[in-house]
């Protein structure tokens, strides 16, 4: 089915009787292929920093079968922190190039979200680490709470403008399709961080000792592999990683708030299910897959549906991906089919 | 027999000592002081409390008896639910009258618990018209509804900008949806285009998706309602997209925070309407952005004239019938009329606001410039 029959025979009538089907039809014959690609990227940008997020998600659920809840309040401190840095920077420095001053302010944001995660797991998650699963469960949730009471106290209420010191200012690659230099670093950004992980998880010592501890914990530390270091470490990783993601996320949209992390980190979360939760690839393309579907889910299901649905139903379309994967795939897209760790 | 009397005794010497000191007046407000629009909140929550210190100092007497106001601030959190928590919560606690809520989503619900108590209340901020005709006896608005914002837009987007093709987006709040709907039938009867019909949510951040949808249509103007804190990355989601058309909002967007938010992205093909005046055109507006600063050591956001106005109307109809009772004063407040800060307070048969007037802005010079 290509967009152009799509687009050829949806009617108007059923949106807006009184609108003038030929007219639609000319208007987006016109414009339908960079409508598509302009979708496509829309998609790939969000879908990036998703995927970002559900590796954070996944890599706890893989080793501890925990829902880190709070991962996306990790992902808020990150980018409230490098704001906070940014700001103090550009009162003492005035003149400091902003790429500098971003590379500072990310580098921070990574060191105390770093921190942040390693707390957690010290004060809140290990602790309950033999108790029943709804106990940590809950109490990721109540860390969620905390964090964004915490951020609410320190940061304020308020909305706060994000530095955008990387250029907003739209490119053409195509005529008609804009991306901006932001958000081509937020694609190759994350790819280049995703590929990285992979090769630490798959290709370093403590990578191996990572997916020891995921396959059983007990077994690992009889061979000598310190259990608690490994799952320090793993949400330590989990939290730099939402701490780029927030950076990412807040400079592209200039705009960061105590709330912020709550939507993306649920889409994220969707996104490591619809993957595979547990699989690091799994996320990753869970999160892609996600983007592209909303994206796309927003912009055609008006002419999908013909006009009986609009935008107001435009997350139907990721659940009920979400909602056929599970049904034939329980596990997720990628995820393996090993009953006691989905 | 004998105990029961005794009983009443006490209770009348209870009833003779509290005669002697002040009766304390307890005045609710309500609004979101978590969450997306938190701001507005403490904005609203800030004028009312500023009224009722300004009363207190007066030393006023009310039915002959000298009475302390009290403010009893309650977060809804711009939730429907939360709001008719709230509202019991408020009425439990027998409060004689309510400021707000702030957000035309939490004030509808939380309207039929005050009605149903008995106690009146007087939003300062929620303008959709759904709010007073709902046949409510205790519903007042301080501030001009949607279907004056809506038609005031629309008229000046197709007479005077000629604009014709006009797409519009709202949150599916009650607030966002009433506004766009609004204006969305006042495009008609002045013969403009709806050229897409877009919706999202007051949580969203990212727009790309409807905006690259609507472009493909090619408006001359999109309109948003919904709040600041979305509309500032619509717009520049518009610009990234490399979309020129006029960006057009209702007073959820004409606020300070609406330019530093959108900060680079905002340009003169911005504008907003406001219900009620800007604060510096309004009668007291001067003197009072100064006592406001002065109190709170914060400017003055959007609505706080408006629930300072409010309060002030409860306190006019409680002198008026000379009671603190809802009961006893609530049909005073068909008859108050005065001359508050943000113009003359005075409200019709449904409890909308008489004199309630709309200014258009647009964004020149780094503020919004109201032009009438």
């Amino acid at each position: 089915m290509t967009p152009r029959t799509v687009v050829g025979v949806m009617p108007a009538r059923l949106m807006d009787p009184t609108a003038a089907p030929d007219w639609r039809l000319v208007r987006l014959g016109k414009g339908i292929m960079e409508t598509l690609i302009q979708q496509l990227i829309n998609g790939l940008v969000i879908g990036s920093v998703y995927a970002l997020i559900a590796l954070g998600y996944t890599m706890v659920y893989g080793i501890l079968g925990l829902i880190n809840f709070a991962h996306g309040d990790v992902l808020m401190v990150g980018a409230l922190v490098a704001l906070q840095t940014m700001t103090f920077l550009m009162g003492m420095a005035p003149g400091m190039s902003p790429l500098v001053m971003l590379s500072i302010a990310l580098l921070v944001a990574i060191v105390v979200c770093m921190l942040l995660g390693f707390t957690m797991e010290r004060l809140a998650y290990r602790r309950l680490r033999n108790a029943p699963r709804l106990a940590p469960l809950i109490t990721a949730i109540g860390v969620s709470f905390l964090l964004q009471t915490i951020a609410m106290i320190i940061w304020g209420r308020n909305y706060h403008t994000y530095p955008q010191l990387i250029s907003t200012t739209p490119l053409q690659p195509i005529e008609g399709v804009f991306i901006t230099p932001v958000q081509i670093t937020i694609i190759f950004g994350s790819a280049a961080l995703m590929i990285g992980l992979l090769l630490l998880v798959n290709r370093t010592k403590i990578g191996r000792a990572m997916r020891a501890t995921a396959e059983n914990h007990r077994v690992a530390s009889l061979m000598g592999v310190d259990t608690n270091a490994v799952i320090a470490f793993t949400f330590v990783i989990g939290a730099g990683l939402a701490a780029v993601a927030g950076v990412m996320f807040a400079s592209n949209y200039g705009i960061a708030h105590y709330g912020m992390g709550f939507m993306p980190g649920l889409k994220a979360f969707t996104a490591a299910v619809l993957g595979g939760i547990g699989n690091l690839g799994g996320a990753m393309l869970g999160g892609i897959v996600l983007g592209v579907v909303e994206s796309f889910g927003a912009g055609y299901i008006e002419n999908l549906t013909f006009g009986f649905l609009n935008s107001s139903y435009q997350d139907i379309f990721a659940f009920l991906i979400l909602g056929l994967v599970l049904i034939f795939r329980p596990t997720g897209l990628l995820g393996e089919r090993v009953s006691d760790r989905a | 027999m004998l105990k029961k009397t005794l009983v009443a005794l006490a209770l009348a010497g209870l009833g003779l000592t509290a005669a002697h000191a002040q009766t304390v007046v307890k005045i609710g407000h309500a609004g979101p002081l978590t969450g997306p629009a938190a701001h507005f909140g403490k904005d609203g929550e800030n004028g009312a409390r500023l009224a009722v210190e300004e009363i207190n100092a007066k030393n006023p007497k009310i039915g002959g008896q000298a009475v302390k106001f009290e403010l009893v601030s309650e977060d809804d959190q711009a939730d429907p639910r939360t709001a008719t928590t709230v509202a019991q919560r408020l009425t439990d606690l027998g409060v004689k009258g309510v400021v707000g809520h702030v957000t035309s989503g939490a004030a509808i619900p939380a309207s039929r618990i005050y009605e149903q108590a008995g106690v009146p209340v007087i939003t300062e901020s929620a303008t959709s018209p759904k709010l007073t005709q709902q046949g409510f006896k205790v519903t007042y608005r301080v501030i001009a509804n949607d279907m004056q914002q809506g038609e005031a837009m629309a008229k000046y987007a197709l007479g005077t900008l000629k604009l014709k093709k006009v797409a519009i987006i709202d949150d599916r709040t009650a607030y966002g949806q009433g506004l766009a709907d609004a204006f969305a039938e006042s495009l008609k009867k002045a013969g403009g285009e709806l050229v897409g019909r877009e919706f999202t949510t007051d949580k969203a951040t990212d727009f790309t998706a409807i905006l690259t949808k609507i472009k493909s249509k090619a408006p001359d103007a999109v309109f948003y309602g919904g709040m600041d804190s979305q509309g500032a990355p619509l717009l520049r989601q518009m610009r990234q997209l490399g979309m020129n058309a006029t960006y057009l909002g209702g007073d959820g967007s004409c606020t300070s925070e609406m330019i530093k938010l959108a900060s680079g992205a905002i340009d003169d093909k911005v504008l907003c309407t406001q219900a009620g005046i800007p604060a510096t055109k309004m009668p007291g507006g001067s003197d009072f952005l100064a006592r406001f600063k002065a109190r709170f050591k914060s400017d003055v956001l959007l609505y706080a004239p408006y629930s300072y106005d409010a309060t002030t109307a409860l306190y006019e109809a409680m002198k008026l019938a000379d009671s603190t009772e809802p009961a006893k004063y609530l049909p005073a407040l068909q008859k108050i009329s005065f001359r508050g800060v943000t113009g003359n307070v005075a409200f019709d048969a449904k409890g909308d606001i008489k004199e309630g007037g709309v200014t258009m802005y647009h964004f020149v010079n780094g503020k919004w410039e109201p032009f009438n």
